[in-house]
């Protein structure tokens, strides 16, 4: 042992979890149509957390209809500078019950209390407190300096990587500008949108303006089939925002698709190396992978690649995984079974194409889903690992010659939602972030949100923006 | 004389990834039984310090009785690793702490400007270690490295280094507060340990901004680059401004991530301090009976 080995930290917070939840229509819980309910498990030891509703066709079209009401009765007449109070309070209230939040999302998703006390629970309550500022001053988001309408009746479904945060990306834009809402989780990781709507109703919002309905993707596919559904803002795997988009053709409803990725991130030799290699472990390993504009793809100069590998290999070892209670985890449980799966298979399949696979040594818990901290040397463009998405800690290392080299190399992807430039040349970074497809490039730094910032994709990323200015126009009438 | 050294190599560092790795690291929770082996350990590592203009006699004594016992009455409390004073103290200082394992180092080479003729700092050197210094704490001539003649500050290093020979252990010190960017420190660190530096020293905490967290991160990884390239161990010691267990605790967190566990121990880092050993014993005595004890019931020194 180490003679300074860090004894266990867990977070003592003991967030309330009700054994059953219903479903969030009209301001107050309901029991789905089909008294069907799913149970939630906590990741990292596989035991039960709570029964979940699954929301049927029928329950949609409640939640749908309440939305419509509201937005007909109070929402759309209110003077915006009312709604920005009730989205400011939304804001205070999340902070106010930060840390509860922050363990209800690393019990039901997995991901380390560190990143949801840091990360995911204060950006989530700062898109609140941002889009709050925007309602009154609508006019001055648009080009043509008129004051916009919102759109109605909006259907969100958001995924498990970022479960309140996601919400928060989508909810926060939609009611500043005048929406009402019907808000779906993931199906592994319901609570904290959960607990969200009981933030929102003791926040006194009219009822309907926000529902939560939970359930698998029959839940989901009712409420983008619903006619009287005006936009649907999607944010999962490219797979299904294909479906959606079909769906939705010709009907009119306005979409925004923020999907996976397959981001490079781009090394070049004369980087500063110690903060390049902070930024691909970022990249790669934040939120155990689990992210769409996740730096999966290394592109290193090839007279830097072995000194990048060997400080790489050495940096991993001092991972710490674990119980994602633990202040002191740096990865956590990997989401669900599945997930965990789907990263094997593509391990695997990487191990077979001939790649070369360097792991993070360390005894992985008995209990839940783990994978440690990977990456492979030796991969060609065609495998399976530099194409797909992964969305697991799992890294592809390839290397280039030339900046054009390198340019062409991360363009070579149907995906486009991110991208990272190191070097220590201004000008080389400026030129190479502007020959990237993708919709956000970020220089000698990796994984930066911000609600002032816009973020979305190219190509099979999705399109539509969110956060910022931009995020404001996927919710008003042009 | 060529301004640069040609045979360093320069390395780039970036302070947005730099800091946010800084920070993170501040964020690990130390508890229960490491939080005791950091207290110990920063102990252990202290170079107890008083470098005041009206330094005397009697509070050096008082200063090398605390050195070695910093609780009497508790056993279990280890010595502090040396004692840090001005030169014409070094003798009281070795008397007083005859006997024991502390050592004494003292500040030299026209601390803590260092903008002294090389034969004067050359002299002071010479002058701390007759008088029975074990360590020698250097400053660097920054108005030198800033203006490019990284030469100079490099042989000035080496000069000291001769003069310290097998009877001193050098510590440079960079006065990183005073050098503009993590980018110059790295620079400075790199020459330093280049040029023979045993142990490579954040500041003289004479100036407003002394150690930081991710000035002692840039460097550790100075370090660790030195031994990843030559094999040899060289130490880092942080001071200034070091006031708070909380503190004291966060350097031990990098050390250990950046250089590994191996240099966690007093030949390899040290933190120069003058009041953060009563809140270490203040936290000890926490830990040993749940309550905090009054500040009177601390010697002071």
């Amino acid at each position: 042992m180490a003679i300074f080995e860090y004894a266990a930290a867990p977070e003592s917070v003991r967030p309330k979890i009700r054994e059953q939840y219903g479903l969030f229509i009209d301001g107050g819980w309901a029991a789905p149509e089909g008294a069907e309910y799913f149970s939630t498990i906590n990741p990292a030891n596989e035991e039960h957390l709570a029964q979940v509703a699954q929301a049927t066709a029928a329950d949609v079209d409640a939640a749908v209809r309440a939305a419509r009401k509201a937005y007909d009765k109070y929402w759309r007449k209110m003077k915006p500078a009312d709604r920005a109070k009730y989205v400011y309070r939304i804001a205070r209230a999340i902070t106010e019950r930060a840390r509860e939040l922050a363990v209800l999302e690393t019990l039901d998703g997995g991901k380390p209390i560190k990143e949801s006390r840091d990360f995911d629970i204060p950006t989530a309550a700062a898109h609140f407190q941002y889009y709050a500022g925007w309602a009154d001053k609508l006019e001055w988001a648009m080009r043509a300096g008129q004051a916009p309408d919102p759109l109605g009746v909006c259907g969100q479904i958001v995924p498990w990587n970022f479960p309140l945060l996601m919400a928060a990306w989508k909810l926060a834009p939609a009611l500043a500008c005048g929406n009402t809402v019907v808000l779906k989780p993931a199906e592994t990781t319901p609570l904290t949108a959960l607990a969200l709507a009981q933030i929102i109703r003791e926040c006194d919002l009219p009822p309907g303006v926000v529902n939560v309905v939970t359930g698998d993707g029959r839940t989901g596919a009712a409420l983008v089939e619903h006619p009287d559904v005006d936009k649907i803002a999607f944010t999962g795997s490219t797979e299904v925002g294909k479906i959606i988009a079909r769906s939705l053709a010709g009907t009119g409803k306005r979409l925004t698709l923020e999907l996976g990725g397959k981001a490079a991130n781009i090394v070049f030799a004369d980087a500063p190396m110690d903060q390049a290699i902070e930024g691909i472990v970022n990249g790669i390993y934040f939120n155990q992978g689990h992210v769409c504009c996740a730096g999966s793809r290394l592109l290193v100069e090839e007279r830097a690649h072995e000194e990048v590998i060997v400080r790489l290999t050495e940096r991993i070892q001092t991972l710490r995984l674990g119980d994602p209670m633990d202040k002191n985890t740096d990865i956590g449980a990997i989401n669900s079974r599945e997930q965990l799966d789907r990263i094997k298979e593509l391990v695997g399949s990487g191990i077979d194409q001939g790649a070369t696979l360097v792991q993070q040594q360390c005894e992985l818990p008995g209990k839940g889903f783990f994978f440690p901290a990977s990456f492979f040397t030796n991969v060609q463009t065609s495998h399976r690992i530099a194409r797909e998405e992964i969305f697991g800690p799992v890294l592809a290392v390839m290397t280039f010659r030339t900046a054009d080299e390198a340019i062409e190399k991360a363009n070579n992807t149907p995906y486009g939602l991110s991208a990272g430039i190191w070097t220590d040349k201004g000008s080389k970074n400026m030129w190479v972030a502007g020959q990237l497809r993708a919709g956000v490039v970020w220089c000698n730094t990796f994984n930066q949100f911000d609600p002032t910032s816009p973020f979305g994709g190219f190509r099979e990323s999705g399109f539509g923006r969110e956060g910022g200015v931009h995020g404001l126009r996927e919710y008003l009438a042009h | 004389m060529l301004a640069t050294h040609p045979l360093i190599p320069y390395v780039a560092v970036d302070a947005v990834m730099l800091e946010a790795r800084a920070a993170s690291l501040a964020k690990r929770s130390i508890k229960t039984t490491t939080k005791r082996a950091g207290i110990d350990l920063a102990i252990r590592c202290m170079d107890l310090t008083t470098l005041e203009g009206r330094d005397s006699e009697g509070k050096v004594r008082s200063l090398c009785a605390k050195a070695m016992t910093p609780r009497p009455g508790w056993p279990g409390v280890p010595s502090v690793a040396a004692v840090c004073v001005y030169p014409n103290l070094v003798a009281i200082a070795k008397d007083a702490l005859l006997g024991s394992t502390v050592k004494v180092a003292s500040v030299a080479t026209s601390f803590p400007s260092g903008l002294a003729d090389l034969s004067i700092k050359l002299a002071d050197t010479e002058q701390a270690i007759s008088a029975g210094a074990d360590e020698i704490d250097m400053v660097i001539d920054r108005g030198a490295f800033l203006s490019g003649y990284e030469r100079k500050v490099f042989d000035e290093i080496v000069a000291v280094k001769a003069v310290c020979g097998d009877r001193a252990h050098l510590k440079v010190i960079l006065e990183t507060g005073e050098l503009g960017s993590y980018e110059n420190t790295r620079r400075a660190s790199d020459l330093a340990l280049e040029a023979g530096a045993d142990t490579i020293k954040t500041s003289t905490g004479k100036v407003g901004t002394n150690a930081t967290v991710p000035t002692a991160l840039v460097m550790c990884e100075a370090i660790r680059d030195f031994a990843r390239r030559t094999g040899e161990r060289r130490g880092l010691k942080v001071a200034g401004g070091v006031k708070t267990t909380k503190q004291a605790l966060t350097y031990l967190v990098i050390v250990n991530e950046t250089l590994g566990p191996q240099w966690l121990d007093p030949d390899l880092f040290r933190i120069g301090a003058s009041t953060l050993l009563d809140d270490l014993l203040m936290q000890l005595e926490k830990l040993d009976t749940g309550n905090y004890a009054g500040v009177d019931y601390i010697p002071k020194d």
